[in-house]
């Protein structure tokens, strides 16, 4: 029978350095293929055996038949084993974890706006290009996305080359300060989300520092936005995966298992300890 | 069916039950007294109400391996670690606890199948005792276990010299079975007997000091209302987050999964955690518990509101009182039921 906790090889195919801190890993199975199939917004427990283990969202869509990949900001002890290796390096990989966004329900047909900040692009990603291999399932997207520097955008060739001429998208990019060599617009995101103008009636996924989730969300209520059409994803610390170990435990819900994706108005129900 | 068998035989049958499976029962050492292996000079103590842990561990153990990975010359394999294949017997376990087994059959065996756990308790046989005199800082009572019909495999009651066995399930009658040449049959004084060593069991529960212990402000509802509450300051200061209190609680399931270098490989095992630790929900930016109160209030509301939302109303505590013997500072969870009851009225 098969246990959650047992993990499998991953190959690391391919290493991306995004920004100074963020490094995007693309994995394999051992013979190749994706270790296992997932839906946007769920996530995946990468380990390197005697480091750590820790929960990680998949950017990379499922559509992506052959690989699935991690944009992984250093700042902890695994994460920084992680910037060291080389490609080719084996991990072991277990998942998919979590609800995911309901991109084949409640998201359907509607017109969409991703606001991200900083690595919190990684989670929003997975959605994004789903939503491009499947055009015409859903309405206009907007992506606003802030950065601290014009080099600290995750995936900037893609968004750029891509995104940008893709049909019916328009892409908002600021950065918190001015900087040579960056025409675009400089400021924080819970300020240019007004600037950009936004349609209120539109449904919102939100991803980012939890600074600016909450002064983003209060500008999105100021706009006339509803909270129950807004979604975010959350991380906590996680040991299992599965909603047994107890640690992303708030009020009744494991965000592990239950999230990590909810609607705002979900998060109005739980004790604020996130 | 029941059977009966004299105290000073009881040698005799565990040697015979451990002859054809494992045994676990309350063995002493050192003064204390636990769930152990049956071994033949075993000293097994069936007098002591409360073992200092929760027979959980046979179960759940405080430490297990999980799946080791080889990691030499370059390469990664992975191995899983063995599931429990042999039947075994865990015998002389307290109404509470067996209540508690519940609990945690509700978050192991609830999907995704956590295959560890559920491995043992395929092939355990759980032995339930009822208790002959149950103790001041047991409040079983207040969750509607019944001392003296406590649920399991097998049920066993004291009366004097006697202990009586009644099977209750296919494997428990297997377990009698495997044994009937030690057992006899009960008469129906015998059952006179029973029954009259319960409803003493029943008299002792209902002169308990917590036995009006009162829950019916707890549960899933108000739960905002009651992480909000300025009760929690004073509850959590006198606390010292030694996690004593999750360790000795049969129903704690919070676990840690860590890895152990054993230099030419890696062991990954899971042991038990506390919500209580500092470190528990530590992350590389932070945590959301930085402070004692958060830690503290994180344990009683999980126990008393969040597990009963998802779990219809179930509390997370089955009253076994332990917690109430080993605080070292005199707080627990009977006070913070106590302390929402009085400020409600």
């Amino acid at each position: 029978m098969k246990d959650m906790l047992i993990p499998s090889v991953g190959i690391i195919t391919d290493i991306r350095k995004d920004t100074p801190d963020v490094k995007t890993f693309r994995v394999v199975a051992e013979g190749g293929g994706k270790c296992f199939e997932h839906i946007p917004g769920q996530c995946a427990m990468l380990s390197v055996p005697g480091v750590g283990e820790a929960m990680f969202s998949i950017t990379s869509s499922p559509t992506q038949r052959d690989y699935m990949e991690f944009s992984i900001k250093k700042c902890g002890c695994l994460t920084e084993w992680l910037h060291s290796v080389e490609k080719d390096a084996k991990i072991t990989v277990r998942g998919p974890f979590g609800n995911g966004f309901p991109v084949d329900g409640e998201l359907k047909g509607k017109n969409l706006v991703f606001i991200a900040g900083g690595i919190g692009l990684a989670p929003l990603r997975s959605v994004i290009n789903y939503v491009r291999a499947k055009r015409s399932d859903y309405g206009r997207v907007t992506v606003v996305y802030g950065a601290r520097s014009k080099d600290d955008f995750v995936d900037f060739e893609e968004i750029e080359n891509e995104w940008k001429n893709e049909r019916d998208f328009s892409v908002h990019l600021t950065t918190d300060r001015p900087q040579e060599g960056w025409n675009g617009h400089v400021g924080f995101v819970p300020a240019f989300v007004k600037e950009v103008g936004l349609d209120p009636h539109d449904t919102v996924l939100l991803c980012g520092p939890p600074i600016m989730i909450k002064f983003t969300l209060s500008a999105l209520v100021e706009m006339g936005f509803e909270r129950t059409g807004v979604y975010t994803t959350m991380e906590l610390r996680m040991k299992c995966g599965i909603g047994k170990c107890g640690r992303c435990n708030i009020g009744d819900k494991y965000v592990c298992k239950d999230g990590p994706v909810f609607r705002c108005d979900q998060l109005d129900e739980l004790p604020a300890e996130y | 069916m029941t059977y009966k068998i004299q105290k000073n035989q009881l040698g005799g049958l565990f040697s015979a039950i451990a002859a054809k499976q494992k045994l676990y029962l309350p063995c002493t050492f050192s003064g204390k007294t636990d769930f152990a292996l049956w071994g033949e000079d075993a000293a097994f103590d069936l007098d002591t109400l409360k073992t200092v842990k929760s027979a959980k561990e046979v179960f759940f153990p405080q430490c297990e391996d999980i799946v080791s990975f080889d990691t030499r010359g370059g390469n990664l394999t992975v191995t899983e670690a063995e599931r429990e294949t042999d039947d075994f017997v865990v015998f002389g376990v307290r109404g509470c606890d067996a209540a508690a087994f519940s609990i945690l059959d509700s978050v192991f065996l609830s999907e995704p199948v956590d295959t560890f756990y559920k491995s043992r308790r395929d092939h355990g046989t759980v032995v339930t005792l009822c208790c002959s005199r149950p103790e001041e800082t047991c409040f079983c009572s207040a969750f509607g276990i019944d001392a003296a019909a406590p649920s399991g495999d097998v049920t066993a009651m004291f009366s004097g010299d006697v202990l009586y066995l009644t099977p209750n399930t296919e494997k428990g009658l297997n377990l009698t079975k495997s044994v009937q040449n030690l057992l006899v049959p009960a008469t129906q004084t015998d059952e006179k007997e029973r029954a009259a060593e319960a409803e003493n069991i029943r008299r002792i529960t209902a002169s308990l000091p917590l036995k009006n212990l009162d829950l019916s402000g707890w549960g899933k509802d108000e739960l905002l209302e009651k992480f909000n509450s300025p009760l929690w300051k004073d509850l959590s200061l006198p606390c010292i987050g030694c996690g004593a209190c999750t360790f000795s609680c049969p129903t704690c399931q919070c676990y840690d999964i860590r890895d152990f270098d054993k230099g030419n490989g890696v062991q990954r095992y899971r042991c038990w955690d506390s919500c209580m630790y500092s470190d528990f929900t530590m992350m590389a930016h932070g945590t959301p518990r930085p402070e004692k109160l958060q830690r503290f209030r994180q344990r009683f509301m999980h126990k008393l509101v969040y597990y009963p939302a998802n779990n219809g109303g179930t509390f997370g505590c089955v009253g076994c009182g332990r917690c109430l013997e080993r605080c070292p500072s005199g707080i627990n969870i009977v006070k913070v039921i106590k302390a929402f009851g009085d400020n409600d009225r």
